[in-house]
């Protein structure tokens, strides 16, 4: 029976982790801050995200129907994906909007450079750059209970001069204006922690994502230096939402320990400016995209010193 | 007393699976018929067989002479009639010129075989001399020889001695066993070692997960100056020499260099026992301790066997295959080798030979790399693997010698915590092997 024997080269036992496993505790880790968006915004979330989870998964599906390839829509990627993109539309954008969203992330964003592993750019987010770009209007209109509200970031740039900015305690919770996943602190940090429980994610992101965000609109206020509001910062918009669910995103962030960190303060640094200076009242996604680009060449320079490395001494 | 526990940097936690054999004393495995003996058990030139086919041989009898300095001598493990002297498998997992000597049963010992004076009254030389005429390579399976060890070039002064007993590698138990049973000898090979090389202080490093083996030690090291037991956090690979270096001394093997380098030698807690009976009774390495386990073999044991002995005898004593063999490997699930057949000998450094069945080695089709950097955080040598095997799988060499490919200790934690199941140490093995080919154009 030994005929039957299997040489490979070692290891010869593997973890029992998997892509599927980790896209699969990213869903679970999205649940509470969806879950809180259908209480906020009501039933109409749930139907934008399970629309856009649908045609992510559809288009995949379709495209590697289409080309000839494996179909992995059972990895989970592109539910991610779907659930990222909904999250980051507010509740009263047209069906049809979300649709072409989902449809652009997966085909043009993943697909076309290669699929799982090979995107440049975080889908979800180049998606809604996108219909920004494209359809600006019933991109940014928020509501809250079918009232017309304004985001308390452009409260506070006053961009928009209806309503004064909710109390801490609501911002925490998710009272207040914004698109359907990134309005509840509190849903969003027990995902946090579940994917750090999990080791999907390390802090290195996160953190020196919103440290830098705190530390510069607090240094940068309004009212002259270190008159800023960082905490509002904090809770505003969506930077919890990118800091530990888009920023962290696999392919589209640096490998090394120090790059990481390096790319999460430059996320922060573009958010700050994009927030303070910028045009836009909000700049999470466009922050996350410009760092996503610098990836490779940030991997490039921080590669970690080798074990034993000796440096040659320059002449 | 809280002691200090050393470590470092990187690496994975495997299931150990060391229950399965940890808790069976060590026995003694007689071969029944025929050992094959391989002239080439150590890294380094291949021996010149000292006997001819027909001859008669005695136990310990020299039967292989070393070639070069970079060699070791074999030793008939057995007494009966040589039968053979051609090309079989060996474990390494290479076609080997070996001596197959049909056992008589007798084990009777080569005269030659006689105990030596006492550590105190041996000079270094002589030390040495005894460990390259008793054929003692590394016995945690790098096998190179230890004589060459003992012997570091004139301008490195060697300050200091790690005994290797960190048995990182899940399933094997054997330097765990022999460190309980056998603690005075090991202390004892790990003083004629800091005798020869002239080094004052000595240390048995050893995982955290093996407290019994850490207080035998500890008693054993009691009685003598500049010994003792250096409690090594439980991660894999403690137990590579870089790493057991760097956990106890601090100290950072510059890439390329060998240990000496920085004045550490480091050899295997069954080494220094080969050399401790070696000195005690003259007795040359022609047994050793093979830890035979996994889920795929009936009873698991820790047997003392004679070098030579087919994997298919100590299988069949351990009870045989429990359901379908999947994997034979010599050594551990890291980085053994995997056996294409059962009839390859137990050299001198078979650690263990380990049975997956075949459900455990599910092989499956790797995925796109996502990129998680698991990889990164795990690989002991600061790597970046994900790199280096996509470079190698696109043939692109130079590029997987710029991010340092060569000083890969091929551990295999990166294959081991891919959640994509890449090839990663696979191709990063086949990068190395073929920057250091171009190398020696």
């Amino acid at each position: 029976m030994e005929n039957k024997l299997y040489v490979t080269s070692s290891p010869h036992f593997r973890s029992e982790d998997s892509v599927e496993r980790i896209m699969l505790d990213v869903v679970i880790a999205l649940m509470p801050a969806l879950i809180a968006g259908i209480i906020i915004f009501g039933i109409r979330a749930l139907f934008i995200t399970v629309l856009c989870v649908a045609f992510s998964v559809a288009t995949e599906a379709v495209i590697q129907i289409l080309t000839h390839k494996d179909v992995t829509i059972n990895d989970f990627s592109a539910v991610v994906t779907g659930i990222l993109l909904a999250f980051n539309l507010p509740v009263s954008v047209p069906w049809w909007i979300a649709a072409i969203g989902s449809i652009f992330a997966i085909a043009i964003v993943k697909q076309v450079f290669g699929g799982l592993g090979h995107n440049f750019m975080n889908p979800a987010l180049a998606a809604r750059a996108f219909l920004l770009a494209s359809w600006p209007v019933p991109m940014s209109h928020f509501t809250v209970d079918g009232i017309a509200s304004a985001t308390p970031l452009a409260i506070i740039k006053g961009t928009e001069a209806s309503g004064n900015l909710p109390s801490l305690f609501n911002m925490f919770i998710g009272l207040k204006g914004g698109v359907i996943g990134e309005v509840s602190i509190f849903a969003l940090l027990i995902g946090a922690v579940y994917l750090l429980i999990r080791r999907v994610i390390t802090l290195r992101i996160p953190l020196s994502y919103i440290l830098t965000v705190a530390v510069l609109t607090w240094v940068l206020g309004k009212n002259g230096l270190f008159t800023g509001d960082p905490l509002y910062h904090i809770m505003a918009g969506g930077l919890i939402l990118g800091a530990f669910f888009m920023a962290t995103d696999y392919t589209t962030s640096p490998v090394t320990p120090k790059g990481q960190i390096i790319f999460g303060i430059g996320c922060g640094i573009f958010t700050s400016i994009i927030r303070l200076y910028g045009g836009y009242p909000e700049g999470v996604s466009y922050s996350i995209l410009l760092m996503n680009i610098a990836t490779p060449i940030i991997d490039k320079y921080t590669a970690p010193k080798v074990f034993g490395e000796v440096k040659t001494s320059e002449q | 007393m809280k002691t200090r526990e050393y470590t470092f940097f990187g690496g994975i936690h495997p299931r150990s699976y060391k229950e399965l054999s940890n808790k069976y004393p060590i026995e003694e495995y007689l071969p029944k018929s025929q050992v094959i003996i391989p002239l080439q058990q150590h890294i380094g030139a291949p021996c010149t067989p000292l006997v001819k086919v027909n001859d008669y041989v005695k136990v310990g009898q020299k039967i292989g002479e070393a070639n070069g300095f970079v060699s070791a001598p074999v030793h008939s493990s057995v007494s009966g009639k040589v039968v053979a002297i051609e090309d079989r498998p060996s474990s390494s997992g290479k076609l080997v010129k070996s001596i197959v000597i049909e056992s008589d049963g007798e084990f009777n010992y080569d005269d030659n075989i006689k105990p030596n004076e006492d550590i105190n009254n041996l000079k270094p030389e002589e030390i040495r001399y005894i460990v390259r005429e008793a054929g003692i390579v590394g016995m945690g399976g790098a096998t190179f020889p230890t004589m060459v060890k003992l012997n570091p070039p004139s301008d490195k002064k060697i300050d200091i001695v790690i005994l290797n007993g960190a048995e990182c590698e899940p399933y094997l138990t054997a330097d765990h066993r022999l460190m309980l049973e056998k603690p005075v000898d090991i202390v004892h090979g790990l003083l004629a070692i800091m005798k020869a090389l002239g080094a004052s202080k000595g240390y048995v490093g050893i995982e955290d997960n093996k407290q019994d083996a850490i207080k035998e030690i500890r008693k054993a090291c009691k009685e003598y100056e500049g010994v003792e037991v250096a409690v090594l956090k439980t991660k894999y690979p403690q137990g590579s020499e870089k790493h057991i270096i760097k956990a106890i001394t601090g100290r950072e093997v510059p890439s390329g260099k060998i240990p000496a380098e920085i004045g550490v030698v480091v050899d295997n807690v069954g080494t220094a026992f080969a050399i401790a009976e070696a000195i005690k009774y003259g007795k040359p390495l022609i047994e050793r301790v093979v830890t035979v386990t996994g889920e795929g073999i009936m009873t698991p044991k820790n047997l003392r066997v004679k070098i030579g002995t087919p994997f298919r005898e100590l299988i069949e004593y351990c009870g045989g295959f429990k359901g379908t063999p999947g994997k034979v490997i010599s050594g551990g699930p890291m980085m053994g080798i995997a056996q294409y057949s059962i009839d390859v000998p137990v050299i001198k450094g078979t650690s263990g030979i380990l049975v997956l069945p075949e459900d455990m080695i599910a092989l499956k089709n790797p995925k796109p790399c996502i990129k998680c950097a698991r990889c990164v955080d795990a690989c002991p040598m600061n790597l970046l693997p994900l790199f280096i095997s996509a470079y190698s799988l696109k043939n692109d060499f130079d590029k997987c010698k710029e991010y340092h490919a060569v000083d890969c200790i091929e551990c295999g934690s990166c294959s081991y915590v891919c959640p994509s199941k890449r090839p990663l140490v696979e191709s990063i093995r086949l990068a190395k092997g073929e920057i250091l080919r171009k190398g020696r154009k």
